[in-house]
């Protein structure tokens, strides 16, 4: 996978800007060409948008349209009654695991109860946006208010409101994962134990672009064109026909570009299976582009874990034990497997350590807020944040240095594959060097001998994280269609929206078919083009899907080589294959009567379209692989943050931050590096500022970007980047995802630098964000 | 993105901008500018009214003019500078004259909002709006600048504290008044220190400093703040203690005073910044603003 490749873009240097390969898909992306959902234009096209609940937790006593459908341009007033009278069963499939409860499932538009604010009441289409806006206004609707719950602890306690009927304790489910008895024996000597409380905090998610559908129905046919900001095409196609009450095959998801996702593109919510039922209702094309307040109002959101854990551990500092128990709110409604989700949260409590027990005991909790789901990282931040947390502490409370403790602890390079007792198979790594990598960019013994202080007052704090990410589960199809000149169509079931599968994708054909890049086409999301799909989430299309394209070109030059053999009159061993030629290989004995001492890739293609095939060989140079990996991938990685902060303010740097990353072979280097910088990003964001915030009765007090504080360029420090290279057993590529290894990597970084930066005051724990206020009252409230 | 319906007229001078405002008296007419508070309040349902006035277009509401290089231009008052009221926040930035006469001005707009809002807003409608968070209110307190408007009745001129209600009253502007200009008497001294709150970009608390020197020993103070209480607001503990002190040893012990006069409990309050927070940092940046004042001085 290396070495320059034929055809490569470089990217102009003319206007003194960055040189270097660019990716493929960057020019259209830069230059405002590339097509969202929202700049699609339909000149039929009518507009959806929604009545929401203004309360965190109401009955519906009534609901009055009569208003709005009298205004000019106003096509329909929708709400329940009609869903109900209509031919579809108009509820979002609620998990794809099980639950402990039976709890009806998010319905489109309300029932009688809005369980959320923002939930959708009623749905009103008009002949533009603006009308339909008014039109939302002119919809009264009578709530009775009832007393809300947003606390996922709070909601398990005695006498709290109830959301379910069928949850009378808000427990969706509650899921046990490693082994209690063997966990209770190792806690056996209290002397020995070190305990946490946390709190994951609540994100949202803050994609560029908000979600996004067009909807044309086909009476005719009887078939839905939905086009939509997804990330799992062939995935909302399954769930917009559960929804519909359709067949899958009625129903074509054409995902344009997408500008971010972060896994909240990947869940089914209302809008989109809305837009698609109004434009059957009306035989119009509808079309709906949420706000951002709308986004942000009806999530789904991601993290939001209250979570106690304990660590036992020897006398000579090895772990002998970690016990968890976490409540994890999942939000108003089990929002498409959202209410499952924390059921495998347990799954990397492990981290990069031998702990011969864990148990994990996780409460998925109804509340009076937007529903949960993944959101980049999906439940390995939370758990690598409880671990990296509790070995800190621990470290500390033995005297021992954080580093030297997990070095301590590691799992060893001989001990892969390693079992962990929560059910992980870590495939392969050598932890130690990624540690030792990091600790040596950092320069982490020169930052120790430097100490706490500095001659300017702040104080100083170094915190280190390692962890372990699963990646690349499921399957995916990749698909290699030669055509008759020559020219290369690569399709897959994922979904590029930042991701670069565009380059790799075509770099991996590349490679295999030894043919120009430019003569290769990449084609994702398109549900009736592609044979099926997975999508793009879980850092897992380079893994799967690229495999699948690599298995299908490399069926396709094995069939191109016997084509070519026949033109060249030998045995296809005899076939020597470089840069675009098939030749007779030196020495091997070439045919009596060949006419030709080379044939090119493109005649070959055109022999497979051609009249008069070879005999014991079928037309068409195209294959299609179903691939799925031999088990998860996990990378791994450790990183560095270093702060200072000002003790009168609470004001936070973070001076330096190391990231060194073991995601196996790296295919693209620039886009990797990418994924490591918009990762920690990310995690940074979760670790200094970001948090969704609701009072009391439910209502979200951070409801868009003025009081939702995601990082800018200007809060971040400079990300310094290293690498270990472990190959994955697991897939031909020997990679491992990258794209969510930042979200994990980073809150706990930085939560232990701040803390060790705060540590002799008697400051133990500092819950995230890290605002400055937050650590002004840690400081205070340690005096 | 879904502001309501409005009527919208492009005023061609200051007279068919007042003529527009009275004759729609009665269907809440707001005055357009840069935007940046009104659009948002549109777009965001905080605001519905029925006409539009844009005054962008109207000649010579826009430009710096010092009164020390206009001789014969006795309006203006001896020195003073008079800033126009669409005077964007990068024509603040680019003058030398305002770096060198009123210098707390385009300290605070150093740090105002980004690239792009600083190509687009204006003076007159920062300090009109007068957003909580907002810069320039502190600055023009601490500048001790005039609002010269315009109304059915003629011009008039308010003081920045009456304009901008920093005794906690309403502010002082007519319903069908318009901002022409705002006047900055000179000194050569004058910094702002702002703590930006991180969602939002605006201060979370911002302090604006004008010291007038005199040998060594400071013989009047200016010192506001914004961001802490829904207005900007004169720190009058910190300019006493500063008042008739040298001006190497009063700094640090006066902007310690910075809180003294603010109630916690009245002051904003968010997910990132309690109003005890907010209080307590006023110190903090009154002595950076402070600081940063007497650097230009030096």
């Amino acid at each position: 996978m290396t070495g320059p490749r034929k055809g490569e873009n470089e990217s102009e240097d003319e206007a003194g800007g960055i040189a270097g390969p660019a990716r493929r898909e960057d020019e259209a992306l830069l230059t405002g060409r590339a097509e969202y959902t929202d700049d699609l234009r339909d000149p039929d096209a009518a507009h959806l948008a929604f009545v929401r609940s203004e309360y965190g937790h109401a009955e519906i006593e009534g609901i009055d349209a009569t208003a709005a459908a009298e205004l000019e341009g106003v096509l329909g007033v929708y709400t329940w009654d009609d869903v109900a009278a209509s031919e579809s069963p108009g509820v979002l499939p609620s998990s794809t695991g099980s639950l402990d409860c039976e709890v009806p499932a998010h319905p489109v538009l309300a029932r009688d109860r809005v369980r959320y604010q923002g939930q959708p009441i009623a749905a009103v289409v008009a002949e533009n946006r603006y009308r339909a806006r008014d039109a939302v206004d002119a919809v009264a609707v009578d709530y009775d208010p009832l007393e809300a719950v947003v606390d996922s602890v709070e909601a398990t306690a005695e006498g709290a409101p109830t959301l379910f009927d069928g949850a009378p304790d808000n427990v969706a489910a509650t899921t046990d994962q490693g082994d209690r008895e063997a966990t209770e024996d190792a806690f056996d000597d209290p002397e020995n134990v070190v305990d946490i409380e946390l709190e994951n905090n609540r994100l949202i998610s803050s994609a560029l672009e908000p979600r996004a559908a067009l909807a044309e129905y086909d009476a005719a046919e009887d078939r839905f064109t939905v086009t939509m900001t997804s990330q799992s095409p062939h995935g909302h196609r399954q769930k917009l026909a559960h929804t519909l009450g359709l067949s899958e095959r009625q129903i074509r998801v054409i995902s344009p570009s997408v500008g971010g996702g972060f896994g909240h593109k990947g869940h089914h919510h209302p809008g989109e299976a809305m837009a698609a039922w109004c434009a059957r209702d009306l035989e119009r094309p509808v079309k709906w582009t949420a706000t951002r307040s709308e986004n942000y109002l009806e999530g789904a959101h991601g993290r939001d874990h209250r979570t106690t854990a304990e660590l036992a551990i020897d006398d000579d500092g090895a772990i002998r034990g970690l016990r968890v128990e976490t409540h994890a709110n999942v939000g108003g409604y089990g929002l498409d497997g959202g209410a499952s989700m924390p059921g495998w949260y347990g799954g990397l409590l492990s981290s990069q350590y031998r702990i011969p027990a864990i148990h994990c005991e996780t409460h998925a909790v109804f509340t009076n807020t937007a529903p949960v789901h993944s959101y980049r990282g999906a439940g390995r931040p939370e758990a690598i944040y409880v671990t990296e947390r509790l070995v800190d502490v621990a470290a500390r409370e033995l005297g021992i240095d954080p580093v030297e403790f997990r070095r301590r602890n590691l799992i060893e390079p001989d001990q892969f594959p390693y079992e962990t007792p929560v059910g992980a198979s870590y495939d392969s790594g050598d932890y130690e060097r990624g540690l030792e990598e990091a600790l040596e960019l950092a320069d982490y013994d020169d930052l120790r001998a430097r100490g706490r202080d500095r001659d300017d007052g702040r104080l100083r704090g170094v915190g280190v994280a390692c962890y372990t990410e699963s990646t690349g589960g499921g399957f995916e199809s990749g698909v290699v269609r030669v055509h008759r000149d020559g020219g290369v169509t690569v399709s897959a079931g994922t979904h590029s929206h930042g991701q670069g599968h565009e380059t790799t994708y075509a770099n991996l054909v590349a490679d295999v078919l030894e043919i120009p890049t430019d003569d290769i086409d990449v084609m994702e999301g398109d549900s009736d083009s592609i044979p099926t799909g997975t999508g793009t989430f879980g850092s897992r299309s380079t893994i799967v899907g690229g495999s699948a394209i690599v298995e299908s070109a490399e069926a396709v030059l094995a069939k191109a080589r016997r084509f070519a053999a026949d033109r060249l009159e030998v045995e296809p061993d005899a076939v020597a294959y470089g840069d675009g030629e098939f030749s007779v290989r030196d020495g091997a004995e070439s045919g009596s009567g060949s006419s030709a001492d080379t044939v090119s890739f493109a005649d070959v293609a055109g022999m497979a379209y051609g009249w008069g095939v070879p005999e014991d060989m079928d037309p068409g140079l195209e294959e299609t692989t179903f691939y799925e990996p031999d088990g998860t991938a996990y990378t791994f990685g450790t990183h560095v943050a270093v702060v200072a902060i000002d003790p009168e303010t609470g004001e936070l740097e973070l001076e330096r931050y190391v990231a060194v990353d073991d995601c196996g072979e790296r295919l693209e280097p620039t886009i990797v590096e990418g994924q490591v910088h918009g990762g920690v990003a990310q995690g940074i964001g979760q670790a200094v500022s970001e948090r969704a915030s609701y009072d009391g009765d439910g209502t979200l007090l951070t409801n868009s970007l003025d009081s939702y504080a995601v990082p800018r360029a200007s809060h971040l420090p400079e990300i310094e980047t290293g690498q270990t290279v472990t190959p994955s057993p697991r897939n031909p590529l020997g990679v491992k995802g990258i794209g969510e290894a930042g979200t994990i990597a980073a809150p706990p970084a930085v939560v232990n630098a701040v803390v060790d930066a705060l540590a002799h005051l008697g400051v133990r724990h500092v819950d995230m964000p890290l605002t400055d206020e937050a650590i002004w009252r840690a400081i205070r409230d340690s005096k | 993105m879904f502001p309501p319906h409005f009527d919208y007229h492009r005023a061609s001078s200051i007279d068919d901008a007042l003529d527009v405002l009275e004759r729609h008296r009665d269907d809440d007419p707001r005055i357009l500018a840069g935007g940046h508070s009104l659009l948002p309040d549109l777009k965001n349902g905080r605001a519905s009214p029925d006409v539009l006035v844009d005054i962008g277009e109207i000649d010579g509401l826009r430009g710096i003019e010092s009164g020390v290089d206009v001789e014969s231009d006795t309006d203006h008052g001896t020195g003073q500078t008079a800033i126009g009221a669409l005077t964007t926040y990068a024509d603040v930035l680019e003058s030398d004259h305002l770096e060198r006469h009123a210098p707390v001005l385009t300290d605070a707009t150093r740090v105002l909002a980004d690239l792009q809002i600083r190509n687009r807003g204006t003076v007159g409608g920062n300090l009109t709006a007068a957003e909580p968070g907002a810069d320039l209110p502190a600055a023009a307190l601490a500048a001790d600048a005039t609002i010269h408007v315009r109304g059915p009745d003629g011009e008039r001129t308010i003081d920045a504290g009456e304009f901008l209600g920093a005794d906690g009253s309403e502010s002082a502007l007519g319903e069908r008044e318009l901002v022409t200009e705002i006047r900055v008497p000179p000194s050569p001294t004058g910094g702002y220190a702002k703590k930006t709150h991180p969602a939002s970009g605006y201060a979370m608390v911002g302090v604006a400093a004008v010291l007038e020197i005199d040998t060594e020993t400071i013989a009047d103070a200016r010192v506001a703040a914004t961001g802490v209480l829904e207005h900007a607001v004169r720190l009058t503990a910190v300019e006493d203690a500063l008042v008739g002190e040298r001006v190497d040893e009063a700094i640090e012990t006066a902007a310690e005073r910075a809180g003294e006069t603010i109630d916690p409990a009245d002051a904003r309050s968010d997910d990132h910044a309690s109003g005890e927070f907010r209080v307590h940092l006023l110190s903090t940046y009154a002595a950076q603003a402070l600081e940063r004042a007497m650097e230009v001085d030096a």
